[in-house]
């Protein structure tokens, strides 16, 4: 018998000899990364236990940046229940107070946290990002980050592993999100509830870090757990900028045994959307073209990386967004907003009249810096399209790749970007 | 807990996800009886007033997909809801439920098993939810031991709050 990178890992984390899908573990946790919940909920549950420590204040990452700077009261409030607490218990890596920083996903990496063969848990659910890196990263509630702050230990139930076997190569103008928004649309909202899906094959090589995390970061859209891809020279080129501590790298035995098995040429992919109200809603670029937008945007933990932002700016360059269209840009973080100043990137954004934001969720939750009146329609390079999930109830939302929503924003509704690529 | 849990049933659909359940505008609010007031505002505008009514959920598919927002779980438990009853639950939802004590149980159902203010009677320990409305049995797959455990100590914190005394 043979385990498969989740059993792996999960194993390496216990203490125990042998385990197999559908059993409850103890594993032990190697880092967390905290956000504004610390001040939503955590912090409320955890002076209940009447302990005055954290387990390892060294394996707290915590971060301000879903309402960043605050917009609100009530945000600027909770922020600072969040600061007081990381004081009181002395986190190490406390990026409550620069606000410059950015998206938790994109700047944990960033700062070389997330490695080959770790246990990462976040209190947000698109923690699963992390799995682009090799390792296992899922997301967890309040109570659960409550009790990794006490004993550095959670529960987990071994999950069952599906294989994606990726072939070719993208077609100009499809991107990740293309794939992994099919993805989602064939096996449905509710199709690797509780899975691990891990990606393997030449195609999954043929895709840059940017786009691993793309993918990775929505797998928890189809319900799964971790969405881990193998390693390779790009991941470990990668690592070589960003970390100096060891990593083990992590593959699946021969005889692991896969649940489902899929597989995906992607040569085969071509533009899609997901349709309002559910990242599921799969359609074709050409069964929604030509429906109009009043905004679009570009970001998120989803997109809003270097990758992304290129292919806009090919796009974008010498045009400028529709008259009646709004064109929102938020990189993902600060490191990639300097990037892209220096490549100039952002200078064609704001001269084809795109307003740039600083790296913070923003829009995607409704929460500032673009949020949507009453039937509006918007384009977004996010990940989820529930309803009322950027605005108003009755906005709506459609699901599509960095390449769709800025040739979308050129034309004041939603178009194909093969036409320019 | 593993008693009798005797409630009525409120019925909602597939893919109820956390943002219907607290809506995103509610989440910088610092009061969780404020925030319940806005519990699925947009499916039900009416059902945190008239939770009396429907105090055990039924639901369809993929309950509580979404975001790791635990406020979707202590809403219902501010409001009293004494059970969760789902033709499947997300995963993180379904975590948040367990730790924070309601019972989640995973059971097929269709329009005929239940409808709207029926009173059910739920018992854990049998695997049984007994609709007296309706006078019929519906079997369910017990909940592994682990996870009863952490209900009958009222919730994860509490069993770890009783394991750091000890
Ligand atoms: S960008 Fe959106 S999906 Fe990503 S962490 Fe922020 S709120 Fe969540």
């Amino acid at each position: 018998m043979g385990y498969t990178i989740a059993e792996k890992i999960l194993l390496d984390h216990s203490n125990l000899k042998e385990i197999s899908p559908g059993q409850f573990i103890d594993c032990n946790i190697d880092f967390i990364m905290v956000h504004e919940q610390l001040g939503g909920r955590i912090h409320k549950e955890y002076e209940k236990l009447g302990i005055d420590y954290v387990w390892d204040p060294d394996k707290i990452f915590f971060i301000l940046d879903h309402w960043v700077p605050a917009p609100t009261i009530s945000a600027a409030q909770m922020h600072q229940d969040c600061r007081k607490f990381a004081e009181k218990y002395k986190f190490i890596h406390n990026f409550g107070y620069q606000l410059d920083k950015g998206i938790c996903h994109q700047v944990l990496p960033e700062m070389g946290f997330s490695r080959p063969g770790m246990l990462i848990v976040g209190s947000d659910s698109h923690t699963t990002t992390y799995g682009a890196f090799n390792n296992l990263a899922t997301g967890i509630g309040a109570t659960d980050v409550s009790v990794v702050f006490a004993t550095g230990k959670l529960w987990f139930r071994v999950p069952e592993s599906f294989k994606i076997i990726m072939s070719g190569e993208f077609n100009k103008g499809v991107m990740s999100k293309d794939f992994i928004l099919t993805l989602i649309g064939n096996i449905s909202t509710k199709g690797a509830i509780y899975k691990s899906l891990e990606f393997h094959g030449q195609g999954a090589k043929t895709l840059s870090i940017d786009g691993r995390m793309t993918v990775s970061n929505m797998v928890v859209e189809a319900g799964a757990k971790f969405g881990i891809f193998l390693p390779d020279k790009k991941l470990e080129t990668w690592l070589a900028k960003r970390t100096k501590e060891p990593y083990k790298l992590i593959t699946p035995d021969k005889e692991s045994v896969y649940e489902k098995i899929l597989e995906y040429n992607l040569s085969e992919i071509t533009p899609v959307v997901a349709k309002p109200s559910n990242p599921g809603n799969l359609a074709r670029i050409e069964e929604v073209e030509g429906i109009e937008i009043d905004q679009a945007f570009l970001g998120r933990c989803s997109n809003g990386r270097m990758e992304d932002l290129q292919i806009a700016a090919k796009i974008i360059k010498g045009n400028s967004v529709d008259p009646k269209t709004r064109l929102i840009i938020i990189p993902a973080s600060k490191e990639i907003y300097k990037e892209a100043l220096q490549e100039g990137l952002i200078e064609i954004f704001i001269n084809a009249g795109a307003a740039v934001g600083n790296s913070t969720c923003g829009p995607c939750i409704g929460g500032h810096l673009g949020v949507l009146g009453s039937e509006e329609i918007c384009i977004s390079s996010t990940n989820r399209n529930f309803k009322g999930r950027m605005g108003h109830p009755t906005s709506e939302v459609y699901l599509a790749s960095p390449a769709t929503v800025a040739y979308s924003a050129l034309k004041g509704k939603i178009s194909d970007p093969r036409e320019v690529l | 807990m593993l008693e009798k849990i005797d409630g009525f049933a409120y019925i909602l659909g597939d893919d109820i996800n956390t943002d219907d359940i607290v809506p995103s505008h509610t989440l910088t609010m610092r009061d969780t009886h404020e925030m319940a007031k806005c519990t699925l505002e947009f499916i039900d505008p009416h059902f945190a007033k008239n939770i009396d009514q429907g105090n055990i959920i039924i639901a369809g598919e993929n309950f509580g997909t979404g975001s790791s927002r635990e406020e979707a779980v202590n809403v219902f438990k501010v409001l009293g809801i004494k059970a969760i009853i789902a033709k499947s639950f997300a995963r993180i939802y379904f975590r948040n439920l367990i730790n924070l004590g309601i019972p989640g149980i995973t059971v097929n159902w269709n329009e005929k098993t239940f409808s709207k203010g029926d009173n059910l009677e739920i018992s854990l320990k049998e695997g049984l939810i007994f609709n007296k409305t309706k006078s019929s049995k519906l079997e369910f797959e017990k909940l592994p031991k682990f996870l009863t455990k952490i209900l009958e100590d009222g919730g994860i914190l509490n069993q770890l709050k009783k394991n750091l005394e000890n």
